[in-house]
């Protein structure tokens, strides 16, 4: 299983790649990707870097161009598409239909994996990608469980990656909407999801109110450590209740089902955060290629070492972490 | 411009759902998408029930869709929707690319739903090539991308526009109706049918916001674009979509006709809008967030007209 790691910057990619990615994955500084932060992502003098740091020590690069262009803006994408494509990458990511088919013709050789914004569930929806636009991999949705994954990997025409670590979508990725529906942004149209642009946070006399566009995310009380107003992990009224409707503010970590998914045939791991600190994709680095490596080496006998969790927890959402959909009670 | 009934996208009594199609059938409506898109373990309508209510509507001169499930997840959802593309007495709506590749393959015109994300006129071209004879326009996009993308329409597409309804934001795992009611999926009792406009999620400053409808988010407004058909027939809007409530369905739909037909806009808007649950928005058609409504959406429209 190869391990795929995220990169905003250089010294997170140093990090990913001294701490045993197989791969990093990285974005331009525009909205041609679904991380599209403030400082964060590749400018073409630091791409160049990036991708001379990994390919030397015999790792891979993929460069994320996995939002939907409108007509006005699809120049820019195609832009980043050959900027990438004559850099040598060793993949891109995608999901836009248009991009995949311009790719696929301008760059033949190029190895296209479906983004996870693509939004496929099912072998029939990956086939539609690989007839049409040659795609050589997939990244799964985080809404299915480990038997429906084992489903679609069997029915597969390419290989299937799966989110193992990082802040959880709990919407089908692709046609999540909630964040243009409050702000006018969304991770479709501008890349990113709850855009910092928008948020306010507001001491009250109580506490801290966290707000979106105006809208009360969440009240945190005297003490209560306030979180990032994501939209789908507030805490809202449903009928007589106040509670996190949608999720808690929390990470997926697949720590504990590695051999589940080693042995139904996952080819990828994919660590989600190219936002986060270059601190944090040397931890979860470290602590992913431990477990893979000793998961492989013995797949019957593993069992995830107690300190990697306490590792992982520091470093996530709420310091808690969820199987998510891959466990059928989530649902 | 012809109007079309969307999918119902709650889980609705049987009895209240053959109701609304014989109503449906004596509407204004050109146009019938049946069938379930939401939830795969709602089936007080079946499969056959789908097909003789759209025989029945056929009859009465309606053209009649049947639409596909949006999120698929387990072997018998997939297996359900080769079913579906392989009918040979109606066209499919594909709400997700997996029904795009059986019906292309198996050579059927289709059309898609607002959750299949064409955003570019090269995607448009694309699933032209492949048998797409009507697209619905992705609920997030404006006036001005619809502009461009009616610019480089292919000959002989239609298009349509989400018009009337809770919006469709977002699709899940996990069910949200359930998880309000603290039950597992697999045992939610079908608690969606006591919420027949799905159920209110408010911030903690009583603002409502959301509506949880099983797996699916909706907006807590209701998206209208009454007040801009001017607009759309100006760029060539085929059809218009107006989605199922639980209640004064009809009227709105009769709101809609007099409105194409020429009536006077400002008046209507306020009828229609005293017929939503809960107000109206209409952010997403002049390229705001999908929550904001009123004159300012509305002076935007003015201008680009």
């Amino acid at each position: 299983m190869e391990l795929v790691c995220p990169a905003g910057n250089l010294p997170s990619l140093k990090a990913a790649v001294d701490n045993g990615a197989d791969a990093v994955y990285v974005g331009f500084k525009d909205d041609t990707n679904a991380r599209h932060f403030a400082g964060l992502n590749f400018t073409q003098r630091t791409f160049e870097s990036a991708i001379r740091y990994a390919q030397d020590k015999g790792r891979k690069v993929y460069v994320a161009i996995n939002t939907f262009p409108q007509p006005k803006g699809f120049e820019r994408w195609k832009a980043a598409v050959d900027e990438a494509a004559s850099h040598g990458v060793d993949a891109l990511i995608m999901a836009d239909m248009g991009v995949l088919d311009y790719a696929s013709r301008r760059w033949p050789d190029l190895r296209l994996h479906l983004s996870v914004q693509a939004s496929v569930t099912s072998a029939e929806g990956i086939r539609f990608y690989f007839e049409n636009f040659g795609i050589r991999r997939v990244v799964l949705p985080r809404v299915l469980s480990v038997s429906q994954v084992a489903q679609v990997i069997t029915e597969s025409p390419v290989p299937v990656e799966v989110f193992g670590f990082g802040s959880l979508c709990v919407m089908v990725e692709g046609r999540c909407l909630l964040s243009s529906y409050a702000t006018g942004r969304s991770p479709n149209t501008y890349g990113a999801c709850s855009p910092a642009s928008h948020v306010r946070w507001e001491e009250t006399g109580d506490g801290t109110n966290t707000r979106l566009n105006g809208v009360l995310i969440d009240h945190y009380g005297e003490g209560e450590k306030a979180g990032y107003p994501t939209l789908c992990k507030g805490r809202f009224q449903v009928g007589e209740h106040t509670f996190y409707a949608l999720e808690e503010p929390t990470s997926l970590n697949t720590l504990s089902i590695l051999p589940e998914l080693r042995k139904i045939g996952v080819s990828a791991i994919k660590v989600e955060g190219r936002q986060r600190s270059p601190a944090y994709v040397a931890q979860v680095t470290a602590v992913m290629r431990a477990a893979i490596d000793d998961c492989m080496r013995k797949p019957a006998d593993y069992r995830p070492e107690e300190r990697w969790m306490k590792q992982l927890a520091d470093v996530s959402e709420g310091s808690q972490t969820t199987l998510g959909a891959y466990h059928r009670p989530w649902q | 411009m012809r109007l079309s009934i969307g999918p119902i996208t709650y889980f609705w009594e049987r009895q209240q759902v053959l109701d609304f199609y014989r109503q449906a059938a004596d509407s204004a409506a050109e146009i019938v998408y049946l069938g379930e898109v939401i939830c795969s373990k709602r089936r007080l309508v079946k499969s056959e029930d789908w097909f003789a209510i759209g025989r029945e509507l056929r009859q009465g001169g309606k053209e009649v869709i049947l639409s596909s499930l949006t999120l698929l997840e387990a072997a018998s959802e997939v297996s359900s929707l080769k079913k579906l593309c392989s009918n040979d007495e109606f066209t499919v709506e594909a709400n997700d690319i997996s029904a795009v590749q059986l019906l292309s393959k198996a050579g059927r015109q289709f059309v898609t739903g607002p959750s299949v994300n064409i955003y570019n006129s090269r995607t448009l071209e694309i699933l032209a090539g492949k048998g797409l004879k009507r697209w619905v326009l992705p609920v997030e996009l404006g006036l001005d991308t619809l502009a461009d993308l009616q610019a480089g329409r292919p000959a002989g597409l239609e298009t349509e526009v989400f018009a009337l309804g809770r919006l469709p934001l977002a699709y899940s795992a996990r069910c949200y109706t359930a998880r309000s009611l603290n039950l597992p999926k697999d045992d939610c009792r079908f608690k969606c049918i006591d919420y027949p406009d799905g159920r209110l999620l408010k911030t903690r400053e009583d603002q409502p916001f959301l509506v949880l409808n099983g797996i699916q988010t909706q907006s807590a407004l209701t998206h209208q674009v009454l007040d801009g058909l001017p607009q759309l027939a100006a760029l060539g809007v085929d059809v218009l979509r107006l989605s199922p409530q639980h209640q004064h369905s009809m009227e709105i739909i009769g709101l809609f006709d007099a409105a194409r037909k020429g009536a006077a806009l400002e008046p209507l808007t306020r009828e229609l809008t005293e017929l939503l649950p809960l107000g109206a928005c209409n952010g997403y058609l002049v390229g705001q967030a999908g929550m904001h409504s009123g004159p300012g959406a509305r002076h935007e429209n003015q201008q680009a007209s």
